[in-house]
């Protein structure tokens, strides 16, 4: 299946209790599939399509509020509309799940598949000190499966999680599992697992007021300090990445998303032409694995960063190779998929300059 | 094993659900799939194209610059990808409309009049399977036809699903053709 339909599919399966959107290509094959499966018949999963992305985001705010798992998608132009609910959902330490299937801006731009929008969802986005925890799946496989890990990541750190995908994963078919039937947790479940819920007062315990507002700056500073504590927290445990054939190569390829799969074959077409790269994908793009990059990079004589942008991650590369080696960027713009050839090509004129 | 296809021609030909029903035929067959459309905005009559890998093995890059197969149902298409076919690779095209034809001797190219098939089944609509026929008789890799069937429903909604033993016929008829071509 597609990769948004894979969307569509997980969150039922992950026990998703609502899901809240409003339609953009490339990606409306989410609430498409969402409509036709009608899971508010089977396991009472609530499916609205909003008047517009503003108001989705805030019905996601409004249910993460009451301890509810719930979730919206758009892309690029939908997102950037929902960065204001999104920064309060952060800033009242909420969980929630975002979807952004990216495609070619900046403004309206296309809808052919990009991502460019990676400073936006590592470096803030919304107003204010706080991250998400962005997942960048390459596969429809892990479209899925990043459903369940947002979901987990996001009530484990009380932090709104971000699957960070491109046009390609969200159009492409593939084969996929999809995860065991999990069932929506009861109300009893909801409140022993979100004491923070604004669900209905039970007898014994104060009022619960979630809000980002916070008048107070002295308090608003304890508020930020939890907040970095517990991205302290998420950079220590949750940083996850995939390594190729690091050790044995003398360039070094980072690429995230599909992007990365097209990176593969470009090694296969390199290794053909006597030149040895290794590929190192971060999976989880905040928190960045900057270590595993430093250590990846140790050795060799240069490294590509190849991106659909003009040069976004490269920057995160940079910072964890202290510019001790070349670090050179190769992308396509504006909606253009580069193919795997181009990308041995850049190698060779950049890195290799055998050309 | 591994098939790697790229279908190319008119949107409105079916050139994306003919790609579909492939990559379905070959997960009946216990293979690795992947289906990458080139979207657009367009619906009938600007250029589609799909590209389809079948592998024994877990798929890599999903976009490709060369194919073992190209099928290309108009000019564009043909004067697009026939430069890309692996050397020792496979060129289908439709003649219909063709002004230019491919000249490379280093490819296997079948030239097949499609649009003519489909007319004699009497179903113009099934003019894709006539073609997905031709390919899957070129094709080194044999899908079996039981599973074609059983990715044909998988791929079909089931209101549809009476037009089976039709697309079933054409998918014959295709295959007819490209050994006579």
């Amino acid at each position: 299946m597609k990769g948004n339909e894979a969307v569509a599919h997980a969150a039922i399966r992950y026990g998703c209790d609502g899901y809240f959107g409003y339609p953009i290509t490339p990606q409306s094959e989410v609430l498409e599939t969402l409509e036709a499966l009608m899971p508010w018949e089977t396991t009472g999963m609530v499916v609205l399509q909003a008047e517009s992305e503003v108001a989705a985001i805030n019905m996601v705010y409004g249910g993460a509020a009451s301890g509810k798992a719930v979730m919206t998608s758009s892309s690029s132009p939908g997102i950037s509309l929902k960065q204001e609910g999104i920064s309060y959902i952060a800033g009242a330490m909420l969980p929630a799940l975002i979807l952004n299937v990216m495609r070619g801006g900046p403004g309206l731009g296309t809808i052919q598949p990009s991502q460019a929008d990676y400073f936006q969802a590592t470096k803030g986005g919304g107003h204010g000190d706080y991250h998400l925890i962005v997942l960048a799946p390459s596969s429809v496989q892990e479209m899925v499966d990043f459903v369940g890990l947002g979901f987990d990541l996001s009530f484990k750190y009380r932090t709104p999680a971000m699957i960070l995908a491109d046009g390609i994963v969200g159009q492409m078919m593939e084969k996929v599992v999809l995860p065991e039937q999990r069932p929506r947790r009861t109300d009893e479940e909801v409140k022993k697992q979100c004491p923070w819920a604004a669900n209905g007062r039970t007898d014994g315990r104060k009022r619960n007021v979630v809000t980002s507002l916070e008048l107070e700056s002295a308090r608003m500073e304890v508020i930020n300090h939890k907040l970095q504590s517990i991205y302290r927290e998420i950079k220590k445990n949750e940083t996850r990445w995939e390594e190729k054939n690091i050790e044995n190569s003398d360039y070094l390829i980072v690429a995230f998303g599909s992007v990365a799969r097209i990176c593969e074959k470009a090694r296969e077409l390199a290794a053909e032409k006597g030149i040895n790269t290794g590929i190192l994908r971060p999976i989880t793009l905040w928190p960045f694995p900057t270590e595993a990059v430093n250590k990846a990079a140790e050795g060799k004589k240069g490294i590509l960063v190849v991106e659909l942008n003009a040069g976004q991650m490269i920057e995160d590369v940079r910072l964890a190779v202290h510019d001790n080696l070349p670090v050179e960027h190769f992308g396509r713009l504006g909606g253009i998929i580069p193919s795997p050839s181009e990308i041995v090509d850049a190698l060779e004129q950049k890195l290799v300059k055998t050309k | 094993m591994k098939e790697e296809i790229i279908i190319a021609g008119f949107g409105g030909q079916g050139v994306l659900s003919m790609g579909k029903i492939l990559a379905y035929s070959g997960l009946m067959d216990d293979k690795e799939v992947t289906w990458m459309p080139s979207y657009g905005p367009e619906q009938r009559g600007g250029t589609a194209n799909v590209t389809v890998i079948l592998s024994d093995e877990k798929i890599s890059s999903p976009v490709l610059d060369s194919y073992d197969i190209v099928v290309a149902l108009n000019q564009q298409s043909l004067d697009k990808f026939s430069p890309k076919v692996k050397k020792g690779g496979i060129l289908i095209y439709d003649t219909n409309g063709i002004h230019n034809p491919p000249t490379r001797e280093d490819i296997k190219i079948y030239p097949i009049d499609a649009m003519d098939a489909t007319m004699e089944i009497g179903n113009p609509k099934a003019y894709n399977m006539v073609v997905m026929g031709a390919l899957l008789e070129a094709m080194p890799y044999k899908l079996p036809m039981e599973n074609v069937v059983k990715g044909l429903k998988k791929s079909l909604p089931e209101r549809h699903h009476q037009l089976i033993p039709l697309n079933e016929k054409a998918i014959e008829k295709g295959k007819k053709i490209l050994k006579e071509a």
